[in-house]
């Protein structure tokens, strides 16, 4: 096993190209459960959790259902199709097995059914051609780097609550401006990867 | 060609259905049993989640009731018909509770003359960190409006510096109260119309230096009150609601205009043909009001008749009738 490519694989999905910051996905979750530090990082912890099962499903559907059929152009509406019947099936088993994880996590599972980070990183898995292992630690990665950027927007975020913003910008429009700028700053991680 | 839209129908056909049975199977096996009664009531709530009651949103509240740790009343914002049907699920009796509503106890807004011109963390509490207040009233509204942040229900308004309640939009939570550091916000039953909106304890010489509104406390609502429910306390009248008959003399009466009335509108006293001149209603009115020769047929002057009905009280010939005022409800 190749340490060395999963560690690129880690590093270049969380920060070079952050899922939010780089490649504008799940931008709607991004503004919208930003405004709390604990609901982000519940968000957050969804969605790690709902990327890695994705993309292992996505992986054996895409490389055992469609491929052998050579009916690879299905892979967007058969993707959708899992994405979905995941969450709601992990939505069930955790209010069943964990009430406790279903209370911080639960109300965020059904935000992330359409999310098309979570597709994102499903497609760009199979893009990328990536072994199984490969896969998990792409979606893995993408998760945290979600996480990453919607816990670091929220803490700006209380703290712009606080700031005295022009009133034309209060709310929304600065989250705007603050995602741009943050955006700007993750551009700087670019330079890691040029060996 | 035909081969790949077979192979694409039956996937996808296939997916979806081994999907759907799944979700199906797994709804049955993993279904957590709830309480059918915490959805019948969070049905019933206001779902505005206002946290008046003390948990964190109208599903906290829901299970509390279930569990039965509160009264059904203990919603403001729900009512008492709310409070009635939950306690008919609940199968339990709902106690009558009298709805509310919050007072601003200031009036002044920019009517108070300024003190500092303040540039820091636009919320009051911010301010009071830092000194007392914008204005020269260290009692008064502060006008930052932390208040019309907290209210769930959108119902106070800033307007010139000062924080207003909507009394139809305000259903009594209590939120408003706790977010004012001047404590100058409080709840009132909701029939309680006049009201004395000044919190200042200042002596009346220090409040007309600084404040067109102010109660200066001298004491003429007190006297004036036919009923005997306002005393001076502190320099600062106070109403007792309990016995408040909401006639709106004080009201007409306060020389700085710091009771509000908020009856809808004043109905005018009216003198019938049966008038026999007695003068006893003459002798009452506080706004000399009625006029008229002793032994003659007496009128009201309706610009000063505030409509408060104490001369058809005393009216020895039952000839004074009260009307006039469209959405006077003295009853509510």
């Amino acid at each position: 096993m190749d340490w060395g490519r999963l560690f690129a694989i880690a590093i270049g999905a969380i920060l070079i190209n952050n899922f939010v910051l780089n490649r504008f996905l799940g931008l709607c979750p991004f503004l919208g459960v930003s405004k709390q530090l604990d609901a982000a990082l519940g968000m957050g912890f969804a969605v790690i959790f709902v990327m890695t099962m994705a993309s292992m499903v996505t992986f054996g559907i895409y490389n055992y259902v469609l491929a052998p059929f050579g009916i690879e152009f299905l892979r967007t509406i058969a993707f959708i199709l899992v994405i979905a019947t995941l969450v709601q099936f992990v939505e069930m088993v955790i209010e069943k097995t964990s009430p406790s994880l279903y209370r911080s996590l639960g109300i965020y599972l059904p935000l992330i059914t359409t999310n098309c980070a979570v597709l994102g990183v499903a497609v760009l898995n199979i893009e990328s051609s990536y072994g199984f292992i490969e896969t998990v630690v792409h979606g893995f990665s993408a998760g945290i780097g979600f996480t990453i950027a919607l816990v670091l927007m929220a803490g700006i975020r209380e703290r712009i609550e606080l700031a005295d913003v022009p009133e034309s910008l209060r709310g929304v429009p600065v989250a705007f401006i603050v995602a741009g700028l943050m955006s700007i700053a993750f551009l700087g991680f670019s330079g890691l990867a040029a060996e | 060609m035909s081969d790949v839209i077979l192979y694409s129908v039956l996937s996808l056909t296939a997916m979806g259905a081994v999907f759907g049975l799944g979700l199906a199977l797994a709804a049955r096996k993993f279904a957590v049993k709830r309480d059918e009664r915490v959805d019948m009531i969070e049905e019933l709530l206001p779902g505005a989640n206002c946290g008046g009651c003390g948990y964190a949103g109208c599903l906290g509240f829901a299970r509390a009731l279930v569990a039965g740790n509160v009264d059904p009343n203990d919603c403001a914002p729900g009512g008492t018909e709310t409070a009635n049907r939950i306690a008919e699920i609940l199968g339990v009796d709902a106690v009558e509770k009298t709805a509310q509503v919050a007072i601003v106890g200031c009036r002044g807004g920019e009517r108070v003359r300024p003190r500092i011109e303040y540039s820091g963390v636009n919320t009051c509490k911010a301010l009071v960190l830092l000194g007392e207040n914008i204005r020269e009233c260290r009692y008064g509204c502060i006008g930052l409006g932390s208040c019309a942040e907290a209210c769930p229900f959108d119902a106070i308004e800033m307007a010139d510096g000062l924080a207003v309640v909507d009394d139809a939009a305000c259903t009594g939570c209590g939120k408003c109260v706790g977010s004012c550091p001047k404590d100058i916000i409080y709840l009132v039953p909701k029939p309680q119309k006049v009201r004395i909106a000044c919190s200042s304890l200042d002596k009346g010489k220090g409040v007309k230096a600084i404040c067109e509104v102010g109660c200066i406390g001298c004491g003429i609502c007190a006297k004036n009150c036919p009923v005997e429910c306002i005393v001076l306390e502190d320099n600062l009248a106070k109403i007792d609601h309990g016995k408040c008959i909401n006639c709106g003399i004080c009201a007409a009466k306060c020389p700085t205009d710091s009771i509000v009335d908020r009856v809808a509108a004043r109905p005018k006293a009216f003198i019938g043909t049966v008038c026999t001149g007695c003068a006893e209603c003459v002798k009452v009115c506080k706004f000399k009001a009625i006029e008229g020769e002793q032994g003659g047929k007496h009128t009201v002057v309706h610009e000063k008749c505030i409509g408060c009905g104490l001369c058809r009280d005393v009216c020895n010939d039952n000839a004074i009738t009260i009307a006039g005022a469209l959405g006077h409800l003295p009853e509510e």
